[in-house]
């Protein structure tokens, strides 16, 4: 039998849900691109800071417009093609790595659902998604780095994919910890999980010790590390290290596609910044759960927190001094994964033997 | 709408937004910048000099053992997640189970590091 649907039907049913979800992701999106503009200058300015410089100081009051000025420049760049480039995958690869990148936040709840709509999907398998995203991630670089082909871009990439995989392997055992606390996969409950936790074991109020970062503090510092190995930061930029392949994947590349591979590998540190917020620092909960500070709305603790996490990426970037391919492999291969291996199964264990699973 | 729908319905939306970005930023200086290319421009670079060979070279086979390497770890990985989401449900039997599987890939990769695949020097 066919269903006859009326318009009226189609509109409410289909159309209209459509239009308001489309609404929230470009709002997301729009805000999300505004704030990593931002804090593009404040990784330079910290940069600068650390070195006694100025930075970028001219473009607007105190170069705050910098970045929308740079992204002026790289539209109005010539794009080049190399001749001897696969030329749909050397211009696919920075879309892939972009739209990547940005996917992941669909997931991301910056607040508690309750006054309005705070997480595009409220999946209840967000972390898992979220982790599939970000071992994509590798495919951009790959592409952009086989297509170009130049030497350097290709090492560069190959560099790149080794080292993001090899990082992947931890970020998904010190995930199984949280997991293991937390017992549900979505990052609401993993944020609401750690309303409770050491202090209030203790009869203190809710507070910053109740979050993971205490609980699972090695986890959180394998965490953090892996973070920074997992988006190329500094110390572990090896794929684009200018001293020895002038740019590793990106060499070739130029104009918005150049921009492309930037933006994405800024979102997915933003992103690394929230997921550390979340499952570590309790994502919008306040450090202490009295009077004034619980009346400031969730998503300003939550973008603080992302921005502290932030700032200690980029003092990172400005006083550790780059790795070595070898060391960076050792660090990866024979401390964090048999390290978080074995904190796996001392929290596991715990958990069983006090019986404090959830 | 059902409500697998209404889940996974926004993730769709979200990335169509997120690549139509992509694509306006990508096509954006096609359209607007001077395009003003010769032979020296779109070759490849090399310091300068012409390229020697063909890019697609040889490379170390260390990085398809790392690849490789990946694929259990992560699978392992994979294999945890439901595990520790029903952490409780399972309990003393799914606890031991799993350790046992842990205590296998370990001996597995005590195996390969004794064997020098971590090695990178």
């Amino acid at each position: 039998m066919v269903e006859v649907w009326s318009w009226s039907e189609i509109w409410q049913g289909f159309l209209w849900p459509l239009l308001v979800m489309a609404f929230w992701s470009v709002l997301l999106l729009v805000v999300l691109l505004v704030v990593i503009a931002f804090l593009l200058l404040m990784d330079r300015k910290v940069w600068a800071a650390v070195q006694m410089r100025r930075g970028p100081n001219v473009v607007g009051p105190f170069g705050l417009l910098q970045s929308f000025a740079d992204l002026l420049k790289f539209v109005l760049k010539e794009p080049l093609i190399p001749a001897g480039s696969d030329k749909g995958v050397f211009l696919l690869a920075p879309v892939v790595a972009s739209v990547l990148a940005l996917a992941a936040w669909a997931v991301i709840p910056v607040n508690e659902d309750g006054w309005g709509r705070w997480v595009i999907s409220n999946l209840n398998v967000g972390i898992l998604y979220l982790f599939a995203i970000s071992s994509l991630g590798v495919y951009g670089v790959i592409m952009g780095g086989w297509a170009s082909n130049s030497k350097y871009a290709f090492l560069g990439s190959l560099r790149s994919a080794a080292q993001m995989v090899s990082y992947e392997v931890s970020i998904g055992f010190v995930i199984i910890t949280v997991l293991l606390c937390v017992g549900s996969l979505n990052m609401t409950d993993i944020v609401n999980a750690q309303k409770t936790g050491i202090g209030t074991r203790y009869g203190l109020p809710a507070s910053a010790l109740d979050w993971y970062w205490l609980a699972l503090l090695p986890m959180f510092i394998v965490f953090f590390i892996s973070a920074l190995a997992e988006t190329n930061r500094p110390p572990f930029d090896l794929p684009e290290a200018e001293s020895e392949l002038v740019a590793g994947f990106m060499v070739e590349y130029s104009s918005t596609p150049y921009l492309l591979f930037m933006l994405g590998e800024y979102v997915a540190i933003t992103t690394m910044c929230a997921l550390t917020t979340i499952m570590f620092l309790g994502g919008w909960l306040p450090p202490l759960s009295v009077a004034p500070l619980t009346w400031v709305p969730g998503i300003f603790w939550f973008v603080g927190k992302v921005v502290l996490v932030f700032f200690m990426f980029a003092m990172v970037k400005a006083f550790v001094p780059r790795y070595r391919y070898d060391q960076l492999m050792r660090l990866g291969w024979k401390v964090f994964l048999p390290l978080s291996l074995i904190m796996v199964v001392a929290v596991a264990g715990v958990l069983h033997v006090f019986d404090l699973a959830p | 709408m059902n409500l697998l729908l209404m889940e996974y319905l926004p993730l769709v939306v979200f990335m169509g937004v997120a690549l139509v970005i992509g694509l306006a930023l990508m096509v954006a200086p096609f359209l607007v910048a001077v395009r003003n290319p010769d032979p020296e421009k779109v070759s490849a670079y090399e310091c300068g000099f012409n390229a020697f060979d063909d890019a697609r070279m040889k490379f170390d086979v260390r990085f398809y053992l790392v690849s490789i390497l990946f694929i259990i770890f992560d699978l392992e990985v994979a294999f945890l997640f439901p595990w520790a989401v029903t952490f409780k449900e399972v309990g003393a039997f799914g606890f031991w189970s799993m350790m046992v599987f842990l205590g296998v890939l370990t001996i597995g990769f005590i195996y390969e590091w004794r064997k020098g695949a971590l090695e990178w020097d």
